[in-house]
C-alpha cells in the first residue's frame, strides 16, 4: 500500500498524508466548485448561439451591465484609498481598541448581507438618519447608482484591507527610516519606496473587491430601487430570469458574470507572480 | 564632523533607557559603542540619528554635530549616513537606484545632473566593490554584499557622520572579518567620523579609535581599546570584555584561603574575590610555597595559537579557563583528568561599590 503509494507520487516523501490530503481536496473542489459550474453549463446547452447571443445582449440586460461594472468600479477605487488607509493606521500605529477595529474589518463578511442591504436601506432612504441629513443637500443615496455603489464598498472592503495588510506587516519601519535618513521627505518615501511593495497587495486586493462586487446581490436590491435601465444589477436580472422559469436564460447571464470575474482573477495572478518573482530575486 | 552630546537620557513609559549621557566623539573618529542587550547603545545611535527623540526634561539635552545644534533637527536634515543591521535595501530597485537614492530624492535646486550621478554611484560602487551588479537586485545579492550596498548608500549624500546599528550582526564569522577590515580602511581614506553599534567585545576592540561600554543605559568607560583592556574602570567593564576567572575567599594574616586551596595576597582580612583572565593563568605540576591551587583538566581545545584548558577543582564554584601556549601543553604532556597546579601571573580586584579604579597587583 505505502510502496505503490510512494510510486505513485514518484519520489519518497518525508511529510506523510499526500494522497489522502490530495484526494479529499480534488474530491471536495469537485463538488463544491467544479459540479456547480459544469450545471450551468449544462443549462445553456438548450441555447443556440444566436440565442444565448440575444439573451446576454438585451437591451436591459447590457444596461444592468454597465450600471454594476460602474458602480463596482467606483466601490473597488473607494475601497483602494480606504482599505489601504485602514491597513495602514492598523499596521503602523497602537492605539487603544485596535484589537477591536482590527476584528470589525471582517465584519461584512461575516454579516448576512440582506441584513447589511436592509440596513443600509434604511439609513439612507429619504426620512432614514443619513437620508435627512443628505437629501437636502441634493444628494440622493438610496435607490440611485450611488447607494449600489456604497453597498458593494460595504462587502467589499475586507478584501483590500486583509491583502494589504499581511505585506505591511512584512514592511519593516527600517526601510521607512532608511528612506529618510537619505533625506526624502515623507511624500517622496511613501511615493518611492512604500507604494512599489505595496502595489501588488492593493492591485490584487482592489481587483478581488471588484470581482465581489460584480456577483453581489443581497447588499444592493434593498437600496438600488431596481428601476429597469437605471438601477438595476446583473444579479437581479438572474434573479429575474429564475422567477419567470427561464433557467436558460438566467444561465446564460450567469455565465457572463462567471467569464468576466474568472478572466479577472487569471490577469490579477498573472500579473501579481511576475511581481513577486522580481522581488524576490527573479530576473524581472 | 564632531559630535557633541550634552545630557541626553530617554525613557520608554516608565523604563529609563538612557540615563543623562555626556559624550564627546572627535572629527574623524571612529567610535564603538559597546554593551549587551539592553544597554541603551543602541536607542543611544538612533537618538544620534534622529531616528529617536531625546527626553524633554527641564535640563534639556544637546547634541551638537561640530557646531550645528540638531536637537530639533529632522533626520532627514541631519545629513547623516545610518546602515542597517539587516541592510534595509529597498528590494524593488536595483543596486544602482539603491545607492543613487539619496541623490535622487534630493530637492531640484541641489541634485546633481543624472550624469553626475551616475558617475558618483559608479565611484561609489568601485569603492565597495560591487560595480559589476549594479543591475542586480538586493535578493540576488548576499549578505555582506547587501551591508557594503547599503553602506555606499549612505555614503552617496556625503554625510556628516556615519552610523552603523550592529553592522556585521547578522553576518558569518569570515565575512564579518572581512567588513571589519575593510570599513577600518575605507574609515582611514575617508575620514568621516562614524560611530557603530555592537556587543561583540571583539568587534568593538578591533574597529573603533575609542570604545563606549554601556550597560543599563549608562556609559561605563570610554578608552582606547587597549587602555580599555589594560586598565578597566570597573568590575563590569572588565568582565565584558573578555572571559573572567573568579577566585573567592577570605584572607587573613595574607593569606587567602578557599577550601583546600590558599594563595599569599597582600590585602587586609575579610572576605575577597579576585578575578583572573585566562592567560593570567599558569599551570605547572608543582604547587609553590606561596600558591597552592590544586586543580583537575576538564576538557581540551587547542584553538589557534594557543590552547584552551577547562579546569575544575573543589575550591571552585564555576570552572576556570586557561590558555596554554602550544610549547607549555606539549612540556606538561597535558590530557584530560590531569592533576596540576594553577599559578596566578597576576590578578585583578574590584571594590563592590565600583568606585576606585582596578588594580592589578603582581602576584608573589
Amino acid at each position: 500500500m505505502t510502496q505503490r503509494a510512494l510510486r505513485f507520487t514518484g519520489s519518497t516523501r518525508v511529510l506523510p498524508g499526500f494522497g489522502l490530503s490530495m484526494g479529499i481536496s480534488v474530491l471536495f473542489i469537485s463538488l463544491v466548485l467544479l459540479l456547480p459550474v459544469t450545471g450551468l453549463f449544462g443549462q445553456l446547452a438548450g441555447l443556440s448561439l444566436a440565442e444565448y447571443w440575444s439573451i446576454i445582449t438585451e437591451g436591459r440586460v447590457v444596461a444592468s451591465y454597465m450600471v454594476t461594472i460602474g458602480a463596482a468600479a467606483v466601490a473597488a477605487l473607494v475601497n483602494a484609498v480606504f482599505g489601504l488607509l485602514l491597513a495602514w493606521v492598523l499596521v503602523r500605529y497602537e492605539f487603544p481598541g485596535k484589537r477591536l477595529l482590527d476584528a470589525l474589518m471582517d465584519l461584512p463578511f461575516a454579516l448576512p448581507t440582506a441584513v447589511a442591504g436592509i440596513t443600509l436601506a434604511t439609513l439612507y432612504a429619504g426620512n432614514g438618519w443619513m437620508g435627512k441629513l443628505l437629501e437636502p443637500l441634493g444628494l440622493q443615496v438610496a435607490y440611485t447608482w450611488v447607494g449600489i455603489a456604497l453597498a458593494m464598498a460595504f462587502t467589499s472592503i475586507p478584501f483590500v484591507v486583509r491583502t494589504v495588510q499581511p505585506v505591511l506587516d512584512d514592511l519593516p519601519a527600517e526601510v521607512d527610516e532608511a528612506a529618510m535618513s537619505l533625506g526624502a521627505t515623507d511624500g517622496v518615501a511613501f511615493r518611492r519606496v512604500i507604494m512599489p511593495h505595496l502595489w501588488p497587495a492593493l492591485v490584487t486586493g482592489t481587483g478581488l473587491a471588484f470581482v465581489r462586487s460584480l456577483g453581489e446581490f443581497g447588499a444592493i436590491i434593498f437600496i438600488a430601487g431596481n428601476m429597469p435601465y437605471e438601477t438595476e444589477i446583473t444579479a437581479l436580472m438572474i434573479f429575474v430570469k429564475l422567477q419567470e422559469y427561464d433557467y436558460a436564460g438566467a444561465s446564460a447571464i450567469a455565465s457572463v458574470v462567471l467569464f468576466v470575474s474568472l478572466a479577472l482573477l487569471l490577469a490579477i495572478n498573472v500579473w501579481q507572480g511576475r511581481f513577486i518573482r522580481r522581488l524576490h530575486g527573479g530576473k524581472g | 564632523m564632531s559630535i557633541r552630546l550634552e545630557n541626553i537620557s530617554k525613557h520608554f513609559g516608565t523604563t529609563q533607557a538612557l540615563e543623562p549621557v555626556n559624550l564627546d566623539i572627535h572629527e574623524g573618529e571612529l567610535v564603538g559603542l559597546l554593551g549587551p542587550s539592553g544597554s541603551g547603545k543602541t536607542t543611544l545611535l538612533r537618538i544620534i540619528a534622529g531616528l529617536e527623540s531625546a527626553d524633554r526634561s527641564a535640563r534639556p539635552g544637546r547634541i551638537l554635530f561640530g557646531e550645528r545644534d540638531v536637537t530639533h533637527v529632522h533626520v532627514r536634515d541631519r545629513r547623516i549616513g545610518f546602515v542597517f543591521q539587516h541592510y534595509a535595501l529597498f528590494r524593488h530597485m536595483s543596486v544602482f537606484d539603491n545607492v543613487a537614492f539619496g541623490l535622487t530624492v534630493m530637492p531640484r535646486k541641489e541634485r546633481p545632473s543624472s550624469g553626475e550621478i551616475r558617475a558618483r554611484v559608479f565611484r561609489l560602487l568601485e569603492m565597495v566593490q560591487l560595480e559589476h551588479l549594479a543591475k542586480r537586485y538586493p535578493a540576488q545579492l548576499s549578505g555582506g554584499q547587501q551591508q557594503r550596498v547599503s553602506l555606499a548608500r549612505a555614503l552617496a549624500v556625503k554625510p556628516d557622520v556615519l552610523l552603523l546599528d550592529e553592522p556585521f550582526g547578522a553576518l558569518d564569522a569570515k565575512v564579518r572579518q572581512d567588513l571589519r577590515r575593510w570599513l577600518r580602511r575605507l574609515h582611514g581614506e575617508l575620514n568621516f567620523t562614524s560611530v557603530f553599534v555592537t556587543h561583540d567585545q571583539e568587534e568593538a576592540l578591533e574597529l573603533s579609535d575609542r570604545v563606549v561600554v554601556m550597560s543599563n543605559g549608562r556609559i561605563e568607560q570610554i578608552d582606547a581599546p587597549d587602555t580599555l583592556y589594560r586598565a578597566p574602570r570597573n568590575r563590569f567593564v572588565f568582565e565584558f570584555l573578555g572571559d573572567v576567572n573568579h577566585l573567592e575567599g577570605s584572607v587573613r594574616n595574607g593569606v587567602l584561603t578557599c577550601g583546600d586551596a590558599y594563595l599569599h595576597v597582600n590585602l587586609p582580612d575579610g572576605a575577597e574575590e579576585l578575578l583572573l583572565r585566562p592567560h593570567e593563568v599558569r599551570l605547572a605540576e608543582q604547587p609553590s610555597d606561596t600558591c597552592h591551587l590544586p586543580v583537575v583538566v576538564t576538557a581540551i581545545s587547542p584553538v589557534g595559537a594557543e590552547v584552551r584548558v577547562e579546569l575544575e577543582a573543589d575550591w571552585l564554584a564555576k570552572p576556570w579557563l586557561a590558555t596554554v601556549r602550544h610549547a607549555d601543553f606539549e612540556r606538561l604532556g597535558m590530557k584530560r583528568g590531569q592533576h596540576l597546579y594553577a599559578h596566578p601571573r597576576q590578578w585583578h580586584r574590584f571594590n563592590d561599590q565600583m568606585q576606585p579604579a582596578a588594580q592589578a597587583t603582581r602576584a608573589a
